[in-house]
């Protein structure tokens, strides 16, 4: 095939399909979202969404023990809900190869932190390879998956948002041929981590790690470009870049597996240079290492330890100074903040919530978005499934008086994700609470993927949707409704009484995203101010609609419904007192 | 090595295409045989929000993203994100900017005001400044969404690949049904520089 532009992400794809994979499983994350979106499109590859990583790791797991190379993908956090497997994978091993990738969010374009992955690698003791371009994306994952194979251990590969959504060429290889036939083979000493197999295999995990770290003293990946003069930089990733544009005449050694460290390699490095710098992003994981074998070198007391190490961010740290800018504004400027889709069915509970003086334990999602101003009505968010867990420790904090006021708020795929478990908690341990899911029938954040109850598959299959208020009922709550979340009246009605009630409640909003084409054709009304009864109140302007504006250069200011925008959903109409918002025309 | 890297910033706001048109770009200077990166944050397009994408060839692109003050060309789809990254443009750097002012939400609500003579504050920066109709333009080529394909058009003018190379680009990304039209809004937005002063400057 000849030579392609593609992200990070696609070409991991490419690399796990060369390699054979036959089983893949995820959970959407930015920025590792397309991983799996990609990989499904690839001939013989079992690809599909997970509800949560621990359970797609486990799936890879499955498939690895059956004698088939699988991979499993996830975003940063992801890994924090598969480590778990992913600790006693590393003792286990592999019958075929498993390659877990991670995408990391330096600067937390769209995450929670912006924690370091490399450091799994070091504390589940497997190996991790972190590519600095979409061409190493490509080699370096089927790479991983003979290393996986030959060394018998998990591989991890690290990547972050500019090498998973950034394009460069790479140049795709034929797939293997050959691989070994899948089949059930017994290996309980292997399988089965009981305690006295465990203990068996722990000094087989510090033998492997030892043997990984003597071959990759030798393999191309590992390379060291010399330069001249005295300076020396050890780097990886996407750092390696920067380091090699700003520093053109150092020597520098460029790791492309971070874990382990080939020690030799890196003491020669350092004989050779006078000046030895780390260059890495976030944390000083290289250093740290390096420092430990009694080499002296310079590292986080100059490069930036907090967000994305930037080339001018490199820059400053290394130079003092970074290129300026050629223009400075007079003037601040607007900015253009994110906001929910004009329609979202998640805006009128918002609006609610906050009418009702709600405090609210929210989660990850689009519905995060109800944070932002003028909605304002998320107090807390921690991390997937956490709402509801939250606000049952909340509630057992707070004195009887303040206790109603407590509403967990959560997405349907997010309750899927561990949601479920945070509910059976609140049941079991004496619940009272009133939790919202809203139920859009997608996971929609991350681009719209299926999930257990969307009816779909990844691969497009059709697959019986899960009833969530079934759901809660069989688990055991007494009080479950669902309403329209399009019907303001009766969405207050419903929040009202049942955060009054003492008793735990779910309450169900239940509409699907008004992206998705597959639940309704594109909305073919749009509403209109009509001027002579607009008082300027501004109580449509509360939803926060970015259909909405306000006309405020008019001699008397009014409301103003862009008609392109507008999806029609109704919510400003009903909110207004003047009857002033009417249905304009059929598009 | 680096030194002949050249980089192009598109900034636009979501919705407006400008993500197709740094796709179209970048694979039109793949096959003109350059080495290419290019850099993006997803995610916000759909949401209205600000979106950039950071494009760089040359024989060989180390990073993917480009500094402050250091954009050979500045290609904006909207009037106030052209001049919000303004700063990123080098001394003697192209702007080719489109004229339509799409509102921010602190603008629609009365929180803020757009910034004034926009248009102005573009020329003394950069006299040589490209404006381009892209929406009246698009609306004569057939449809209102071909407004990135204008401005492609108009940037096309100060890059060197040949109109072939576009021709396949563009035919290889649009769905057939759209092709024509596309192909049409290429033609006008190249056609509205004709009398435009030459935009690239010799690299430094």
């Amino acid at each position: 095939m000849s030579k392609r532009l593609m992200s990070g992400n696609e070409a991991i794809a490419r690399g796990a399909f060369e390699a054979g994979v036959r089983v893949a499983s995820a959970y959407p994350g930015t920025p590792s979202t397309e991983i799996l979106e990609n990989l499904v499109s690839y001939p013989d590859v079992d690809a599909s969404w997970a509800p949560n990583e621990k359970v797609a790791l486990e799936v890879g797991i499955g498939a690895s023990f059956g004698g088939v190379r699988s991979l499993v993908a996830m975003k940063h956090v992801g890994v924090n809900v598969a480590a778990d497997p992913l600790f006693t994978l590393s003792y286990i091993g592999v019958r075929g190869g498993l390659v877990l990738a991670c995408a990391d969010d330096p600067e937390m374009h769209s995450s929670q932190n912006e924690q370091d992955s490399r450091n799994y690698a070091k504390f589940a003791k497997v190996p991790m390879f972190e590519p600095a371009d979409s061409e190493e994306a490509r080699s370096f994952t089927r790479l991983a998956f003979e290393v996986s194979e030959q060394f018998d251990t998990p591989v991890m590969l690290r990547s972050n948002t500019r090498i998973s959504h950034g394009k460069s060429i790479v140049h795709p290889q034929a797939p293997v041929a050959d691989l070994p036939a899948p089949g059930l083979l017994r290996d309980p000493a292997k399988m089965v981590m009981l305690p006295a197999n465990a203990r068996d295999r722990h000094p087989l995990v510090e033998k492997r790690i030892a043997a990984v770290a003597d071959w990759a003293c030798t393999q191309p990946f590992n390379r060291v470009e010399t330069g001249s003069g005295k300076i020396g930089v050890i780097t990886a990733g996407i750092a390696y870049q920067y380091a090699r544009q700003l520093l053109p005449q150092a020597h520098i050694l460029k790791l492309g597996m971070v874990y382990p460290l080939p020690q030799p390699l890196i003491r020669d490095f350092a004989a050779r240079c006078e000046t030895l710098y780390v260059i890495e992003e976030l944390d000083p994981f290289i250093e740290e290492q390096v420092r430990a074998m009694g080499i002296a070198v310079i590292g986080k007391e100059l490069i930036p330890i907090c967000g994305e190490l930037t080339p001018g961010r490199l820059a400053a740290a290394l130079h003092g100074s970074r290129p300026a800018a050629t223009y400075v504004h007079a003037e601040p400027l607007p900015g253009r903040p994110p906001n929910m889709c004009a329609g979202c069915s998640h805006r009128g509970v918002f609006a609610t919530l906050k009418r009702l003086d709600a405090f609210v334990t929210g989660d990850i999602g689009c519905y995060t978005l109800g944070f932002l101003p003028p909605l304002s009505a998320m107090d807390t968010c921690v991390c997937m499934g956490a709402g509801i867990s939250n606000a049952t420790g909340l509630i057992k904090a707070l004195p009887e008086q303040e206790r109603h006021r407590v509403v967990a708020v959560m997405g349907d795929s997010t309750f899927l994700h561990t949601g479920i478990n945070s509910l059976i908690d609140m049941i079991y341990n004496g619940g009272r609470g009133t939790v919202v899911l809203l139920d859009n029938r997608v996971t929609a954040m991350t681009g719209r993927q299926e999930n257990p109850g969307s009816g779909y598959t990844l691969a497009g299959i059709e697959s019986p949707p899960i009833d969530l208020a079934a759901l809660c009922r069989v688990l055991g709550v007494q009080h479950v409704e669902v309403l329209d979340p399009y019907d303001l009246a009766q969405t207050e009605q419903v929040l009202r009484r049942e955060m009054a009630r003492p008793e735990l409640s779910v309450v169900i909003a239940r509409r699907p995203c008004m992206l998705d084409r597959r639940h309704g054709p594109e909305p073919a009304v749009a509403l209109t101010v009509i001027e002579e009864r607009c008082s300027a109140c501004r109580i449509c302007m509360k939803l926060g609609c970015p259909a909405i504006s306000w006309q405020q250069d008019d001699q008397q200011p009014k409301a103003l419904i862009d008609q392109q925008l507008c999806s029609g959903c109704g919510l400003c109409r009903q909110l207004c007192k003047f009857e002033a918002i009417e249905v304009h025309n059929a598009r | 090595m680096h030194d002949d890297v050249r980089n192009i910033l598109l900034a636009g706001v979501g919705g407006q295409g400008t993500l197709l048109a740094s796709e179209l770009l970048s694979e039109a200077l793949l096959l003109a045989g350059y080495d290419v990166k290019k850099s993006e944050i997803h995610g916000m397009s759909q949401r209205g929000g600000s979106v950039t994408s950071h494009v760089r060839f040359g024989s060989r692109v180390l990073s993917p993203l480009i500094d402050d003050g250091q954009a050979d060309i500045l290609f904006g789809f909207e009037l106030l994100e052209t001049y919000r990254y303004l700063p990123m443009l080098r001394r003697g750097g192209a702007v080719f900017a489109n004229s339509q002012r799409i509102l921010p939400a602190p603008v629609a609500v009365g929180t803020a005001s757009y910034p004034q003579e926009i248009q102005e504050k573009l020329r003394r920066a950069c006299p040589g400044t490209h404006f381009v109709d892209g929406l009246t333009l698009a609306c004569e080529a057939g449809h209102p969404r071909t407004v990135n394909t204008v401005l492609l058009g108009a940037l096309s003018t100060a890059l060197d690949i040949s109109p072939a190379i576009w021709r396949e680009v563009i035919s290889g990304k649009v769905p057939a049904q759209f092709l024509q039209e596309n192909l049409r809004a290429f033609e006008l937005g190249r056609d509205s520089q004709a009398d435009a002063p030459p935009a690239m400057q010799a690299a430094d």
